[in-house]
């Protein structure tokens, strides 16, 4: 056959047939990364010698039965634990390198750089605009042009300016859940913070709202390392490029989504996304 | 995916659908392989009445490929199987499209066979397209039970035999054209023939194709298109 027979009408055959390449953690650039990690509520142990790599600019969930220790990593990784009483951590969570549990961190400079978002929508009761406009005034920014271009920047980044340009002034409790959520969202990214914790962000939405929840994380992903818990499997299939399998406080598997959600290398992986007994 | 893991999910009525499911392919399976003996023993025999029930039932064949198409589309939609449970469904959807083939080459097998019955019958023409059947029918029958015990070994094993029914089809190939050479009059019976074996050496591949998914299921290995060395290798890991 001559090779003008083999080019097929101008159709790249080679590039339609490529195997999609599996990520591999190995070759991603750290965003966060954890080391060593052990945490003890009082004398319980929650959390077991957990080692991981957060990616940058990916979107990594944590999925596990209740009380496997998810949310807790989660809450490590801006340090929302200290606020718990009887919390003990020893081990490293490494923001670029830097330990965020060194005594010369500032931990509100931290959360500013890795901030979260939790399951329930939390507006504070003012105007949508000045929820979003919070974090700048804290900052002490008084430039009014400068906040009305954020607001607008971060409200068109979480996917709700359309819905919400000619009510800026209203409150924000008048929102839809859903809307809240993507309010508390945009409150998030307005400080362009380098890392989003997304604690089960979609539970309590229903499923148009948990679709546009979704679509947004996978748009934030281009400038933010996202990190999500989820009890919705499917959800973290969707959304995600790594998965993170958790038990009993420790980190059973933890790879490519599309690997670990088709052929899981750990049989208690396997029995949890395939709903059977552990 | 082990065999005893399809019945350990939390919901029962998942373990019952997929359970069932997995027991349509055996049986349609069952009728498959039993069209292809019928169709073969017509064929060497001169039974006609045997190949008009072959032809016959190939519609029930076809019926159980659309049944269990639907039924995993369902499972499919309703229930996102994931990891095993996902490769179980992946494999039976393949799995019955080429059992519904291996049924159509059934049918082609009962219609060489009339045309067969009204010629004359040299007993020895069909001692090798039956020895050649017989293997391609324990090829099928060992991938159905691979699939059914789920043994990626056996599977492996079934393949390994493929290159005995390619030779054994290149060796009845040579003498049918001998036979057309000899004597022109032969064409049209050896013609026949010549297209029943080609049947036979499709069968084989489509139990072949039955043990690559076989393989995919169990291992989760995509072996298709590969080396036989290449098979046995993914399965040893």
């Amino acid at each position: 056959m001559s090779s003008n027979e083999t080019a097929t009408h101008g159709i790249d055959i080679e590039s339609l047939t490529r195997p999609r390449a599996q990520r591999r953690l190995s070759d991603e650039e750290a965003s966060m990364e954890v080391k060593d990690l052990n945490l003890f509520y009082g004398q319980k142990q929650a959390l077991h010698g957990i080692n991981m790599l957060i990616p940058k600019q990916r979107v990594t969930a944590f999925i596990g039965p209740s009380g496997c220790g998810k949310s807790t990593l989660l809450r490590c990784l801006n340090r929302m634990n200290d606020l718990v009483d009887g919390t003990r951590i020893d081990g490293q969570v490494l923001l670029d390198g830097h330990d965020i549990y060194d005594k010369s961190v500032n931990v509100a400079d931290l959360r500013r750089r890795v901030g979260m978002v939790f399951q329930k929508p939390n507006p504070f009761p003012k105007s949508i605009y000045e929820n979003v406009a919070y974090g700048l005034r804290l900052q002490g920014v008084r430039d009014r042009h400068r906040i009305d271009q954020v607001v607008e920047k971060a409200l068109k980044g979480a996917a709700l300016w359309d819905e919400v340009k000619d009510r800026l002034q209203e409150s924000a409790l008048g929102l839809s859940g859903g809307q809240q959520q993507r309010l508390v969202i945009a409150r998030a990214i307005a400080i362009e913070p380098e890392v989003l914790l997304l604690d089960e962000p979609a539970s309590a939405l229903d499923p148009i709202s948990t679709l546009k929840i979704e679509e947004l994380i996978s748009e934030l992903k281009d400038k933010y390392t996202i990190v999500i818990v989820t009890h919705n499997m499917q959800q973290a299939a969707r959304v995600s490029d790594y998965t993170a399998f958790m038990y009993l406080g420790k980190l059973i598997e933890y790879d490519d989504t599309n690997r670990l959600f088709t052929n899981p290398r750990e049989k208690q992986t396997e029995d949890y996304i395939t709903g059977r007994y552990g | 995916m082990e065999k005893n893991s399809i019945s350990q999910h939390i919901s029962h009525q998942f373990n019952e659908e997929l359970e069932d499911v997995r027991n349509k392919v055996l049986a349609m399976g069952g009728l498959v392989e039993e069209q292809v003996v019928y169709s073969m023993e017509s064929l060497v025999t001169g039974n006609v009445e045997q190949a008009e029930l072959v032809i016959s039932r190939d519609y029930q064949v076809n019926a159980m490929e659309v049944a269990i198409d639907e039924e995993s589309v369902q499972i499919l939609a309703r229930r996102q199987p994931a990891a095993g449970d996902l490769r179980l469904l992946i494999a039976v959807i393949k799995t019955i499209t080429d059992l519904e083939r291996i049924g159509d080459q059934a049918e082609r097998i009962g219609r060489m066979a009339i045309h067969l019955a009204e010629m004359e019958r040299p007993k020895s023409q069909y001692t090798e397209l039956a020895n050649m059947g017989e293997r391609v029918r324990t090829m099928l029958h060992g991938a159905l039970d691979a699939f059914a015990r789920m043994d990626a070994e056996a599977a492996v094993s079934v393949a390994q035999q493929d290159a005995k029914v390619d030779s054994e089809y290149d060796a009845i190939m040579r003498q049918m054209i001998t036979f057309m050479m000899e004597d022109p009059r032969n064409v049209r019976r050896t013609l026949d023939i010549m297209w029943s074996a080609r049947a036979l050496e499709r069968i084989g591949d489509h139990a072949c194709n039955i043990c690559e998914y076989v393989i995919y299921l169990v291992k989760g290995k995509d072996v298709r298109h590969t080396s036989l060395e290449q098979m046995e290798k993914e399965v040893r890991e």
